[in-house]
């Protein structure tokens, strides 16, 4: 068991033909995932990865011939929205936006409607997910974690690869890895995949990696108080960075007092997680 | 990006909402006949993109043009929290019955935008939901719907606006609302929005701020950025589409993503260092992105060594590599380095770099804990 992605995952690439869909395809491939189809509007007809994968001009036709039941977005961000919608109106339940610099407008909008159409979005700006040994959907790399019982949950991306090198070189496995994304208006919150992580049986503990900005991790400390069982340990990147300086990711903005490192490590602290002072102490935290 | 108070005033005022008349002067004789134009009775109010302008004396009241130009002498002449006034903006003076706020922003836990207002408007904001919680007012739209009028109704009965401003207040928060969502801003403040005596609502300041990332469809706001504003290392990076910001530190810092950049900095810090900056060579980043993010950190001359901390995903290593070897044969200075790869082509760009000489390191704190030993070896020489 796995959350969100496994070995039945059928997936869709819209960007499939771009220099980083193109790349990143070859590398979930490789992976052993199970790429079923790519989009590129104006490339339909095509054949790419070895001639083994087919490429469609609409997201529905792809779903159509193919089953897709999951998409990655690597289409570029003024497009991205667009993407999002597409797949959401074909019907696909999971769809990951890998693109990052997606307007906040677009994304508040798209947010809003396919939560009306029952699709589930991670990202944008994420690195998407992992389950080890069965299926990679974006670009965390593959080799830096291998199957086990931890659940990592993520705004960052490098930061993310940093602690799963961590706990891989201390022979720590993970269940699934989800990488939210650092935008401000995004999909998935950490409450949606600690909630995910809960009822996974595969998940005895959580790995959970913050950063300043925003209030998601106040919120994540406040569902994990009320209704979580299984063992959290957490970083929060940031603690040195200067108040209202914008420190590269959107949501990465100190605003008015909250947002800080300091404040969302107290909060976490308070419900009972374990904050690490650096990420490579996450693994000797998870015991 | 911020906008200047007058850039803002003309995009509020394209969506129907009244702004006093006034115009823009770089020098205190354009000031003076701009006042003669308008009748005397001038504000003259320096354009800087910082708060707290008032309190600086950056804003002021002029009754006559030859006062306006004295004044106006004296605020280009002046900073504002450290920003040199450049223009000034010179508007007809209102007469001021009552002071409102109305604004715009994105409530980032419910993902929606939401527009407060207040009766106790030319104050900050952040101080009456301090002082006066019960003051504030405020609706969430739905992105998909905008701002409806029972939505703008709502808030002028709250702020117990009398009922025959209805018309014009519900007309001013739509536009604004319009003005916010079709601009792409990330913020947008009337701050006051003002009841004149001749009972006229009317924008007496205006605040924007744009999303950087939807600049690609506003190319009449793009061209308003005021570079000058910007530090000159930053205005460079943000060329090469780097995130870069200065710090007091000696240690400068390449990495790739943001939170890995910030832990990075943390790390540094916990381990007795002080970092130089934070730069983000962002993902998927070519090796002469990474060569002008080298130059833009070494024009820092506080720094004493560099760490490199690349995770690469989207990123490949021996691109990075690659930047590396390419900066380092265009640098004049002796810098120490720390270079950290992992992830994706990491055989490939250590392969590269080894006959580069340079100190490895193989984890985050080994990195952060070689480059707080150089630094401090190099500040001690």
């Amino acid at each position: 068991m796995s959350i969100l992605i496994d070995k039945r995952t059928r997936l869709l690439v819209q960007g499939i033909t771009g220099r980083e869909g193109f790349f990143h395809s070859t590398q979930m491939m490789e992976y052993g995932t199970q790429i079923v189809a790519g989009v590129t509007p104006g490339k339909g007809g095509e054949w790419v990865l070895d001639g083994k994968i087919p490429v469609f001009d609409t997201v529905v036709g792809a779903v159509e011939t193919t089953g897709a039941n999951c998409s990655v977005i690597f289409v570029p961000a003024r497009f991205a929205g667009d993407a999002i919608l597409e797949a959401a109106d074909a019907g696909i339940p999971l769809i990951v936006c890998i693109t990052e610099g997606v307007p906040i407008q677009d994304m508040m909008q798209v947010r809003r409607y396919i939560i009306q159409r029952g699709a589930r979005l991670v990202g944008p700006n994420c690195p998407g997910l992992l389950t080890p040994g069965a299926c990679k959907v974006g670009i965390i790399p593959g080799n830096i974690a291998m199957p086990g019982s931890i659940g990592v949950v993520s705004r960052s991306g490098t930061l993310t690869y940093e602690v799963l090198d961590a706990l891989q070189r201390k022979g720590k496995g993970v269940s699934t890895c989800v990488g939210i994304g650092g935008d401000p208006i995004n999909g998935t919150s950490f409450m949606d995949v600690l909630a995910l992580f809960e009822d996974d049986p595969q998940t005895d503990q959580i790995a959970l990696i913050g950063e300043i900005g925003g209030t998601d991790e106040e919120r994540a400390a406040e569902f994990i108080s009320d209704h979580m069982t299984k063992p959290v340990a957490a970083f929060v990147a940031g603690v040195t960075a200067p108040s209202d300086k914008r420190m590269g990711h959107a949501g990465a903005i100190v605003e008015g007092g909250s947002g800080l490192a300091g404040d969302k490590i107290a909060a976490l602290k308070a419900a009972g997680v374990r904050v690490a002072e650096h990420p490579d102490l996450i693994p000797e935290i998870l015991g | 990006m911020k906008l200047h108070e007058y850039q803002a005033k003309q995009v509020f005022s394209q969506f129907g909402i009244p702004i006093p008349r006034g115009r823009i002067a770089s020098s205190a004789s354009e000031a003076k006949s701009i006042a003669q134009e308008l009748g005397g009775r001038v504000v003259v109010k320096s354009q800087v993109l910082v708060g707290g302008r008032g309190k600086a004396g950056g804003i002021r009241l002029a009754n006559s043009p030859s006062e306006a130009e004295e004044v106006a002498t004296q605020i280009l002449g002046m900073q504002v929290k450290g920003l040199p006034v450049r223009k000034v903006l010179v508007d007809e003076a209102a007469t001021i019955a009552e002071e409102i706020y109305l604004g715009v922003t994105n409530d980032r836990s419910l993902q929606v935008p939401v527009m407060i207002a207040s009766s106790e408007g030319g104050v900050e904001i952040e101080e009456v939901a301090r002082r006066l919680p019960d003051r504030l007012f405020r609706v969430n739209v739905d992105p998909l719907l905008g701002l409806r009028e029972y939505q703008a109704r709502y808030l002028a009965a709250s702020i117990e606006l009398n009922r025959d401003l209805w018309r014009e207040f519900i007309a001013i928060a739509r536009g604004l609302y319009r003005a916010f969502q079709e601009s792409d801003a990330t913020l947008a403040e009337i701050n006051p929005l003002v009841i004149t005596d001749e009972r006229r609502l009317v924008a007496l300041d205006a605040k924007m701020v744009v999303d950087d990332n939807a600049l690609f469809r506003h190319v009449e706001l793009a061209e308003k950025r005021d570079i000058d504003e910007d530090m000159p290392a930053e205005r460079e990076a943000r060329k090469y589409g780097l995130s870069y910001v200065k710090l007091d530190g000696n240690i400068g810092c390449m990495v790739n993503g943001a939170g890995l950049a910030m832990a990075t900095m943390d790390v540094i810090k916990l381990f007795g260092g002080e970092p130089a900056n934070f730069l983000d060579v962002g993902g998927g980043a070519s090796s002469d992105k990474v060569a002008a993010a080298l130059e833009i950190i070494l024009s820092d001359p506080n720094v004493r060594t560099v760490l490199f901390n690349i995770f690469g995903g989207i990123t490949r290593c021996d691109e990075v590599a690659q930047g590396i070897l390419m900066a380092l044969q265009g640098v004049s200075r002796e810098v120490p380095m720390v270079v950290r790869l992992t992830g994706t082509n990491e055989t490939e760009g250590r392969r590269l770099l080894s006959e580069a000489n340079m100190a490895t390191a193989d984890s985050l704190s080994d990195a952060a804990r070689k480059a707080v030993a150089l630094a401090n070896e190099r500040q001690a020489a």
